[in-house]
């Protein structure tokens, strides 16, 4: 699924990467916990996330996200956004909430990382 | 700085200041990057170095980290003045953590941390001393890309 179809999905604004929309993504995982994201989270993941914290982006650069989506509406401060262009992350905002928000990108086919096994 | 056995470079991690928490380790995953180390080593550094000076930042006042970087492996080294940690062994169980309200709100203090360098590295070593401070010795090797 490409980034222009999650964003079609979401009714997502783009805030960085409008030319990065045709980005092929595999998997995604949804979690405001960034702890969590750093211990499961799987290189090339789409980050759904309520947090909207520098360590948001951070942590995407860190584990090799390929983008994120923030949901409820968030989105990060301008130097969240100064960072995501810096590591060059795409990021998204969408109103839906978490749980819609992931349950309308699984419907339509795309995984979550659960279903990949090697942790590492 | 450059020497005869490898790259070693010295870095100082500030407590308290998550506005900054973070940097070194995506500075370190830059220079990992501009050497051309594989890329599943580097992630797996990145991850143990950023759960590593989060861990500072939340608990102690500064830290030193030493990356040393040699044709077989990444060291990384690094010691704190934080208040230690009294049970090591219930410190390394997911789950226990002493983290306050503050450091949930930013996405950390799951007690996740220290298992998570553990698991990425191929040696982990920690000691601490209760009121003193806390070192963490984090090996991976650079042969082993894809083993883990």
């Amino acid at each position: 699924m490409t980034l222009k179809e999650i964003k079609k999905l979401l009714q997502a604004e783009v805030i960085y990467g409008i030319d990065k929309l045709e980005e092929e993504i595999q998997w995604a995982g949804g979690s405001d916990l960034m702890s969590d994201v750093l211990a499961f989270g799987k290189p090339g993941i789409l980050l759904l996330t309520g947090l909207t914290n520098a360590q948001s982006i951070r942590t995407a650069n860190i584990i090799d996200a390929k983008a994120i989506v923030y949901v409820r509406g968030k989105k990060p401060d301008k130097e969240g956004i100064k960072l995501a262009r810096e590591k060059e992350i795409p990021i998204l905002s969408t109103k839906y909430m978490m749980y819609t928000a992931c349950g309308l990108l699984f419907s339509h086919g795309l995984p979550g990382v659960s279903k990949i096994q090697n942790n590492k | 700085m450059s020497t005869e056995n490898g790259l070693s470079k010295r870095f100082e991690i500030t407590g308290g200041d998550f506005g900054k928490a973070g940097e070194v380790s995506t500075k370190i995953k830059e220079i990992l990057q501009e050497i051309g180390i594989d890329s599943t080593i580097i992630r797996r550094t990145a991850i143990a170095t950023y759960e590593a000076e989060m861990n500072v930042v939340m608990y102690a006042k500064k830290a030193e980290l030493t990356l040393h970087l040699t044709p077989t492996k990444i060291s990384i080294r690094v010691y704190d003045d934080g208040p230690g940690i009294e049970n090591i062994e219930v410190a390394m169980q997911e789950g226990f953590s002493t983290a306050t309200d503050e450091m949930r709100e930013m996405g950390f203090g799951a007690g996740l941390g220290l298992p998570n360098i553990k698991k990425n590295a191929d040696r982990f070593k920690i000691s601490s001393t209760p009121g003193k401070g806390t070192a963490l010795d984090i090996t991976i090797y650079l042969n082993q890309a894809g083993k883990k």
